[in-house]
């Protein structure tokens, strides 16, 4: 199979690769280029644990191809903030409200959250809670990010 | 909580304190099953028979074998060269017999996603190519679907004389016919649960890496490093040393990660066989279709009650799917008919209970796996409550027992203790303001709406303590620098045992909370235990966690009342500082301790051993009960019937509570895997055996959008064990279907019909609307 370069910016790096064209984003960047932050939960597109953004955009990375992100911007969770020590003000109130029990699927919730709390305007809580309905969760019923969507939109109910 | 006078200050236990694991998990620098990299590893992928039922008739491997990047492709006679043993030397029951195919089919296939040749390649993507250039020619044969097929049809597995996995009852009783007989109100139905799927976000997976002297590390992504080790150990018949299983962070269990399965066992094989290390991470059609199911089971209940609808008799009988190669050969009874007299004073009660094999992905214990009791009886004393024209409230009123009544033997024999099922019920009650309710009702009914309120009450045991089950360990130490670390046979799949254990360890020593780490997840490390599983990490994690802490803060009392002529009972630890009551003007410190134990032996008292570790297995009670009552109130939409979860209250006494909020999360976690398997989850075959659930658009699970707030009311009766801690693990997925179902039945009253065939899914509700 023949092999495609690609480049892009990763958390504010530039990265690139060979790949073969039906290389998803999301093994890309776990098998390649090691960033594991995004995880595989279902590999179709449904259970929303591989979300990424690119170009600002939440995207499932297993739905779109390396090759597709040649010469865009890409944000994984891992360059949320700068490391362990300082979390980002979504993810502080991730660990205030118990949001996540595994943490498995807790990747793609903080990039969709994230784009959506930086849209214009920002969203109020109903709205993202639809935006949430597609990720899934098996551990915690929901419970917390429910009250971190609460508190995000606390002004502008 | 104690059963020793604290010598030391600040409380941790009982505080929702954040968890020392988040921050790691938030910044995407977990470490789960499919980001170990070991090198030189191969890749895995199985060849899975997609016929129910079958004779292998070819099976040619040479083209996928040829493909460039393609190390082996191996068939049973390859892996059946290790002899691995079938079998699960923790679960088996003794004289049920194994079914036996080898770890891969040898001459005919028993399910949709059997297994017959596994490739190992260079990378995952080869590894599926080769996959499909696979030819297997079969000659399909009618498979066993469901229970009613396994009772008459020939036997799934051909060594076996039938398709019985076991058969138990409770023994003849005659008196029981008599009381039936002569009852005023006897009510009886069959509850249907239906095939459900634990669904881990993260499917099973593990990289098994053997290294050429006999020795194999796998990492795992499991339920307990130290069981699995044990498990495969006595598979391949290695010694225990010889196996170490590692396991970082798991994407969630819910059970299906318990035991090593037959797959798991086929890819260390292969990884032997090859002499390279070797991943293999299941796709999400893989466990949908092979990973194993739960909850394909029915019990028929029969209920006498005197005109005062005080209950006299209860007459069950259980069946359960156990599919064809189950996690264990197991007795079908398990907790289910012994848990079913709940917390009521049934006075008679006769069972009989089946397991059945069939021609599907096999049974694996699922979060509350006897749930059925639960669920079964509060479904059917809502439809006795109809019935007989009572309150449903009333009814349980009449019949349960509360803690004045205690300890109480149930018909079953178990003795309830420290357990308030009446107090939950009432708090949970009181809570829904009912009349309230009623008059909403009544008023939404007039205009066409359909509102329903159910409950339920629910006794979980808890840290069944039994076989490799029976004890835990914690080796807990301080360093030379004073701060603690703790190792522990806990092993967390999100359940925050990390932090639940370092509050427990911090407030018993003394030492600030951030001073202390926890460490599991290594056979090799400590002795043995059971890891997560039957809701005992907090009793049997969590005793061992204190009795070794006692140990050693007794030792730093000691060593400290030595050096400053002082009795140890004066010796106070408080954030890590000590004190000497009577003695204000000493100030010294844990780790000035801890330097007096490791670098000035000259200072301790003579004969005492030099360090400040110790280490502590603990052995809880056979059984620990915890008990909750839930209520929740629901609209169903006739018309779409589109169930809508309005409020939802969860009355539990769990007894003292590590952390609240994890304690919670516990509760609420299972309750929305409970509500998944009333509305939407199932795991449906057609009668050729062909699963129907094979992405999750097909298996729906519940979102964000269809859960409700759910409001906590604890109570507080601690159990008999230090700490008085309870486990808090299943009782919410095994009580939340039956409070839902009650609820939805309440909604559907006017329509006259019973709703206890399981999911009570949109189309479903419409269909037997329109019936
Ligand atoms: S892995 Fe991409 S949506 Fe599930
Ligand atoms: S925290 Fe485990 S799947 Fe969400």
């Amino acid at each position: 199979m023949s092999l495609h370069f690609v480049e892009f910016e990763l958390n504010g790096c530039q990265i690139d690769g060979m790949v073969e064209a039906r290389r998803t984003l999301l093994d890309f960047l776990r098998c390649d280029v090691g960033c594991t932050g995004p995880h595989a939960g279902c590999e179709h597109g449904v259970c929303g644990a591989c979300t990424v953004l690119v170009e600002g955009q939440a995207v499932r990375s297993c739905l779109m191809l390396a090759v597709q992100a040649n010469g865009k911007t890409v944000e994984t969770v891992e360059g949320l903030s700068g490391g362990p020590k300082e979390l980002h003000p979504i993810q502080q109130l991730f660990r205030e409200e118990f949001a996540l029990q595994c943490g498995f699927c807790t990747p793609g919730f903080l990039m969709t959250l994230v784009a959506l709390d930086r849209s214009e305007p920002r969203p109020n809580a109903a709205e993202m809670r639809e935006a949430l309905s597609g990720h899934l969760c098996r551990c915690t019923g929901y419970q917390g990010v429910l009250r971190v969507i609460d508190r995000l939109t606390e002004d502008r109910k | 909580m104690s059963e020793h006078p604290i010598a030391t200050g600040a409380r941790f236990v009982g505080k929702r304190i954040q968890r020392k694991e988040d921050r790691r998990l938030l910044t995407g620098r977990g470490t789960y099953i499919d980001d170990v990299v070991v090198a030189g590893m191969l890749h895995a992928a199985f060849v899975r028979s997609n016929v129910a039922r079958g004779q292998i008739l070819r099976l040619d491997i040479a083209q996928a074998r040829a493909l460039p990047g393609v190390f082996a492709v191996y068939i049973a006679a390859d892996l059946d060269q290790l002899g691995c043993q079938p079998g699960n030397p923790v679960f088996d029951m003794p004289g049920c017999p194994s079914p036996d195919n080898g770890l891969l089919a040898r001459t005919d296939v028993r399910f949709v996603g059997d297994p017959v040749a596994i490739v190992l390649a260079t990378t995952r993507a080869i590894a599926e190519d080769a996959v499909a250039l696979v030819e297997v020619d079969y000659r399909a044969e009618a498979p066993v679907i469901g229970i009613a097929a396994a009772q008459t049809m020939p036997p799934v597995h051909p060594h076996l004389p039938d398709n019985l996995v076991n058969a138990m009852d409770s023994g003849r009783d005659d008196e029981i016919d008599a009381i039936f007989a002569s009852a005023a109100h006897v009510v009886e139905d069959t509850i249907r649960n239906c095939r459900q799927a634990h669904m881990p976000m993260e499917t099973r997976g593990l990289v098994a890496a053997p290294d050429g002297t006999g020795e194999l590390t796998v990492h795992a992504a499991c339920q307990s490093p130290h069981l699995s080790a044990l498990h495969i150990a006595t598979a391949f018949n290695m010694n225990q040393h010889q196996v170490r299983v590692i396991g970082k962070d798991v994407g969630g269990g819910f059970g299906l990660k318990m035991s090593p399965q037959r797959d798991d066992m086929a890819v260390i094989a292969a990884a032997i066989l090859a002499g390279r290390p070797v991943k293999w991470i299941e796709d999400r059609l893989e466990n949908l279709i092979a990973g194993g199911q739960s909850r394909e089971d029915q019990m028929s209940v029969r209920l006498a009650f005197d005109a005062d609808h005080r209950l006299l008799a209860a007459d069950v009988e259980y069946d359960c799917d156990f599919g064809a190669y189950p996690y264990a050969t197991q007795s079908s009874a398990s907790l289910v008919t012994p848990m079913f007299p709940g917390p009521y004073r049934l006075p008679r009660y006769r069972w009989k209970a089946k397991g059945w094999y069939t021609n599907t992905s096999g049974l694996v214990p699922y979060r509350g796996p006897w749930m059925l009791e639960m669920f079964a009886r509060e479904a059917m004393f809502d439809v006795a409550a109809r019935e007989m024209g009572a309150d449903s409230i009333e009814l349980r009123r009449k019949n349960i027992i509360g803690k004045p009544d205690q300890p109480f033997q149930t018909a079953a024999g178990f003795v309830l203790a420290d357990i308030s099922p009446r107090e939950t019920m009432e708090l949970a009650v009181s809570a829904i303001d009912v009349p309230a309710f009623r008059r909403d009702q009544a008023h939404a009914r007039e205009q066409g709406r359909y509102l329903g309120l159910g409950l339920a009450n629910g006794i979980e045991p808890t840290t069944v303590s039994f076989g490799y089950f029976a004890s835990d360990m914690a080796h807990v130490r301080i360093e030379a620098n004073g701060r603690v670390t703790a190792m522990t046979t806990t092993f967390s799949q999100g359940h925050g045992t990390v932090t639940s254990l370092a509050q427990v360890i911090a407030e018993r020593l003394g030492v600030p909370f951030e001073d202390v780490t926890v460490v599991e997840g290594d056979s090799s490390q400590i002795g043995f235990g059971s890891g997560a599983g039957g809701s005992r990490q907090a009793v049997a994690g969590g005793g061992a966690a204190i009795k070794a802490s006692d140990l050693l803060r007794e030792k730093i009392q000691r060593i400290a009342a030595h050096a400053y002529n002082a009795s140890p009972e004066a010796v106070r630890i408080e954030n890590g500082v000590i004190t000497i009551e009577g003695a204000p003007e000493v100030r010294s410190s844990v780790a000035e301790i801890a330097q007096i134990a490791y670098v000035a032996p000259d200072r301790l008292p003579h004969d005492m051993e030099m360090g400040l570790e110790s280490q502590y297995r603990y052995r809880p009670p056979p059984m620990v009960l915890a008990n909750a009552t839930h209520a929740c109130i629901c609209e169903v939409d006739v018309e779409t019937g589109k169930v809508s979860i309005l409020r939802w209250v969860a009355g539990s006494d769990c007894g003292e509570l590590i952390n609240p909020a994890i304690v919670e999360g516990q509760i609420a976690g299972g309750v929305v895997q409970g509500i998944g398997g009333v509305l939407f989850e199932h795991l449906r075959y057609d009668e050729d055996g062909q699963p129907l659930a094979v992405t999750l658009k097909d298996y729906l699970l519940p979102t964000g959008l269809d859960v409700p707030r759910i409001e906590y009311q604890h109570m507080c009766t601690p159990s008999s064990t230090p700490g008085g801690f309870k486990g808090v693990g299943e009782g919410g997925a095994m009580i939340s279907p039956p409070t839902l179902v009650n609820a939805i039945a309440d909604a559907l009253a006017p329509f006259g019909k019973r709703w206890l065939n399981m999911p009570l899914s949109p189309d479903r509700i419409v269909c037997a609307l329109e019936q």
